[in-house]
């Protein structure tokens, strides 16, 4: 049932270098940078998205993810799942509004697999980068992979169940996919719109591991143009381009200059509320991740930031 | 160009200039004889302890690689450029 979660709307990634980092999101991907803070964090968007930001860069002397944000209705919704997440007993901190530039008041806590996340219901918009009175087809300067918008993560943790909980109970997310070996979930994909998933989990000892962040692009074409970008600029790949059997999305996967995973994809299943869970067994795991080579692979699997 | 000689559980040797980390050395070479992960960094698959041997090393995660580890030898061979012949040992990311 819905509960005025609106859907994915940012990520805060750590990196190692920031100027490195800049390059690979802003030139490379084609993130368009919208601000920079007093702590040296770099704000970017997608050109298709109208809030200011929603892939924030932070320095770090580890990578991997600070946090993600999901946008929420208004402010008493935001104040009514503030007070379900501590009955629920997550720990929650009040995150003053500018904490994030041009960001409203957010609600941040804590997941059974070890994740922080954050809601929020207002943010600036800055618009798309095409406008919005009589908007030409797409921006002529756009860069590198020309990725339209930051769509979803997923993430590793051990306490699936736990989390399932809080996003379907208490979120109102939808369980669209899983993979199942025998009673134990071993992924769970998640949405609160038509999108085939705006977060999801793999199962995995230990807590607060971030898997990737993934950019959508428009077109199988271009996910094929992002390969050759990959291998023009000597970017560290990790898999594809190939066909997820889960969520039927086009991919390649890669890592950024601190070893945080990106995926570029295009297509992909969509979601209507009421549509029966898909479920793949575990038997068929290869081909629920790799389409094509139906068979897992060790870096794919295991490598994590 | 250096030679670098890797103790694993496949010991292997290959050839890396300074301006290659010991990691796309090894790769460029075909050798499999340390795990191939991120490439930047972050994830620690690629850990091996310094045994013998000059080098100069990029920022790496302090999840996997603490100041204390580093200190005593450990790196992310993605991150390590050598200086010298070197000698390392592949230790994987436990």
């Amino acid at each position: 049932m819905q509960k005025g979660v609106i859907g994915t709307a940012h990520v805060q990634i750590r990196v190692l270098d920031i100027d490195e980092a800049v390059t690979h999101y802003r030139d490379r991907l084609g993130l368009l940078e919208t601000d920079r803070d007093s702590q040296g964090r770099v704000y970017l968007k997608g050109w298709t998205e109208a809030d200011k930001f929603s892939v924030v860069l932070r320095e770090a002397d580890e990578a991997g993810m600070d946090f993600m944000g999901f946008k929420v209705l208004n402010n008493e919704v935001l104040a009514s799942l503030r007070q379900d997440l501590i009955d629920f007993g997550c720990n929650v901190e009040d995150i003053p509004a500018g904490e994030l530039n041009g960001c409203g008041p957010r609600v941040r806590f804590d997941s059974p697999t070890g994740h922080m996340f954050e809601i929020f219901a207002e943010k600036e918009v800055v618009g798309r980068a095409t406008g919005h009175r009589n908007p030409d087809a797409w921006p002529m300067d756009l860069k590198g992979m020309k990725a339209t918008r930051f769509d979803h993560c997923l993430l590793y943790g051990d306490d699936l169940d736990g989390t399932l909980k809080l996003f379907t109970e208490v979120l109102g997310f939808w369980l669209t996919e899983q993979a199942m070996d025998g009673d134990v979930r071993i992924a769970q994909f998640l949405t609160t719109s038509m999108k085939e998933h705006e977060i999801a989990f793999i199962r995995a000892e230990g807590k607060g591991m971030f898997h990737h962040a993934s950019f959508l692009l428009e077109s199988w074409d271009d996910v094929l143009k992002a390969a050759d970008l990959i291998s023009m600029w000597d970017i560290s790949i990790d898999i594809g381009p190939t066909r997820h059997g889960l969520t039927h999305g086009q991919t390649i996967y890669f890592f950024d200059p601190s070893g945080n995973r990106n995926e570029t994809f295009a297509g992909g299943d969509w979601y209507v509320p009421g549509m029966p869970t898909t479920t793949w067994d575990a038997e068929k795991l290869g081909k629920a991740v790799f389409y094509h080579a139906r068979e897992l692979n060790e870096r794919f699997l295991n490598v994590t930031t | 160009m250096f030679h670098i000689e890797v103790i694993s559980s496949d010991d292997a040797s290959f050839e890396c200039p300074p301006e290659k980390s010991l990691l796309h050395g090894m790769e460029s070479q075909s050798v499999k004889a340390i795990n191939v992960g991120c490439r930047g960094g972050g994830c620690g698959f690629c850990k091996i302890r310094i045994l013998e041997g000059e080098f100069e090393a990029k920022k790496m995660s302090i999840k996997f690689v603490t100041k204390e580890a580093q200190a005593a030898g450990f790196a992310l061979s993605c991150r390590v450029f050598p200086r010298s012949n070197m000698r390392v040992m592949a230790v994987g990311n436990d």
